[in-house]
């Protein structure tokens, strides 16, 4: 008997510590970002296509205000309220003291500098699939920006949410790098999937989710609730989304639908970032989604 | 007592029955008279938008002739159109949030801003397509500022 005990203690000690391991924050190494030469115009394109405005910029801010990256946005969600954090070149109160090793640990890894899991309000699950130029670019363009030396507010999250320790267990269930969309692609249609798998995180709301808060990827892009209220955010597949290829490069630049209404709610401040990428990537855009099946093969991962 | 209270209730009640029919059928004409100002929006971007899409042939003529459409659409003086009450809270037929009467400075602001865009658009349209496509999306960013702001989403 005494030994079955001792057993058993090793054995979950060797469970609880293989669980330590597999939920401990990852991190990037720093070979895989030496030799890139930072692009700012490249930068630009990427801050618009991953729209960091859109959840960073002050609360009401409009226009030339929204590079002012304050962070100040309340995110309500069934798992508490998320507020989108300070990430101006501030060296204290932002992220200007941040290396691009930082950043790229963030958005790739989802892990902040002092070694901790970030919320996935930050999409990381599709910046995974982030190329590393592609980071150390968006570094130096946010070093561009102004300043602003807000104190970043604290979430809103009860227990067990608040352990952040939880989270390295949620991301070995959802936060994996691949692509949802395989097979033969062209080349548009590939520069269209990096545009709206990686950087747009347009499955964020387009796609539904499991009781957990993960994308149900065999899902993908097939319409889900609206997470801030009334309503049902549309599904963007081939088979559900009828308008041409034109006229969706149209909506991500105008926001004109194929019936000249305007894009409303949280969609207009997408065409916000959109409107700012070339027609070319809007093109691609729309080719990719031409591409999107209803549903995956994939099995429910639920 | 009880007489007058429940001929209070039924009249209560038929006040309530009749007021949601009306603004079920929609037939406050302020919110008709609006509603067919963006019809004729709506028709005119259909000819500027099938040139920018490239569906249909670049024409100058006819892409001017929209665009100050366009232009006059923005100077129908509309103050009459949005009485207190039209808003989707009180009248089921109107997407148009209450807001917009708290607001009327900012949503005077963002009709200037439209405006201007459709004045922008009409020295474009004669120009070429490129300077069209260009206009195309200024003036729907300044339909979609308000549209953002003051409008309820769809169910």
């Amino acid at each position: 008997m005494r030994r079955f005990f001792i057993f058993a203690a090793v054995v979950a000690a060797l469970v609880g510590l293989a669980g330590l391991a597999l939920t401990r924050p990852k991190r990037m190494d720093h070979a895989q970002l030496d030799g890139i030469t930072p692009d700012l115009v490249r930068g630009k394109t990427v801050f618009y296509a991953a729209g960091c405005a859109s959840c960073h910029s002050a609360p009401d801010s409009v226009g030339e205000e929204k590079l002012v990256l304050a962070g100040g946005r309340r995110f309500a969600t069934d798992f508490g309220t998320f507020v989108a954090p300070n990430i101006s070149s501030d060296p204290e109160a932002g992220i200007g003291s941040w290396s691009p090793l930082d950043l790229a640990n963030a958005l790739i890894h989802g892990t902040g500098p002092e070694g901790q899991h970030y919320y996935p309000a930050l999409p990381y699950t599709s910046y995974v699939n982030m190329t590393t130029e592609d980071v150390a670019s968006l570094h130096a363009f946010l070093g561009t920006l102004p300043a602003v030396a807000v104190e970043s507010a604290a979430h809103e999250v009860g227990i067990p949410f608040s352990i952040r320790r939880g989270l390295g267990a949620w991301k070995l269930l959802h936060l994996e790098p691949g692509w949802v969309v395989q097979g033969d692609l062209t080349d548009q249609q590939i520069r269209g999937r990096y545009l709206v798998e990686a950087l747009g995180h347009c499955a964020e709301c387009h796609t539904p989710r499991n009781s957990l808060g993960g994308l149900k990827r065999e899902l993908w892009l097939t319409g889900a609730p609206n997470p801030n209220g009334k309503g049902h955010i549309p599904g963007l597949t081939a088979d559900q989304l009828d308008w041409s290829e034109a006229d969706i490069a149209e909506f991500l630049k105008s926001g004109f639908t194929p019936d000249y209404d305007s894009a409303g709610g949280e969609m207009a401040e997408v065409i916000e970032n959109t409107s700012r990428l070339s027609d070319e990537e809007r093109s691609a855009i729309a080719a990719y989604l031409k591409a999107v099946p209803l549903t995956s093969s994939e099995p429910s991962s639920e | 007592m009880i007489n007058k209270l429940s001929m209070y209730a039924a009249g209560l009640l038929s006040v309530a029955v009749f007021g949601t029919a009306i603004a079920d059928e929609g037939e406050n004409p302020a919110v008709k008279a609006r509603t067919s100002i963006m019809q004729l929006y709506s028709f005119n971007l259909g000819t500027l938008g099938g040139m920018a899409k490239g569906e249909t042939e670049y024409d100058a003529a006819s892409a001017t002739r929209a665009a100050n459409n366009i232009v006059v659409l923005t100077q129908i003086d509309q103050s009459a159109m949005w009485p207190a009450g039209s808003d989707n809270v009180s009248d089921s037929s109107t997407r148009a949030l209450p807001a917009i009467w708290e607001n009327f400075p900012d949503v005077g602001a963002k009709g200037q801003a439209l405006s201007d865009a459709a004045v922008a658009m009409q020295a474009a349209a004669g120009q070429d397509v490129e300077a069209l496509k260009v206009a195309m999306g200024d003036l729907g960013g300044a339909c979609s500022a308000c549209h953002k702001a003051y409008r309820a989403p769809k169910d």
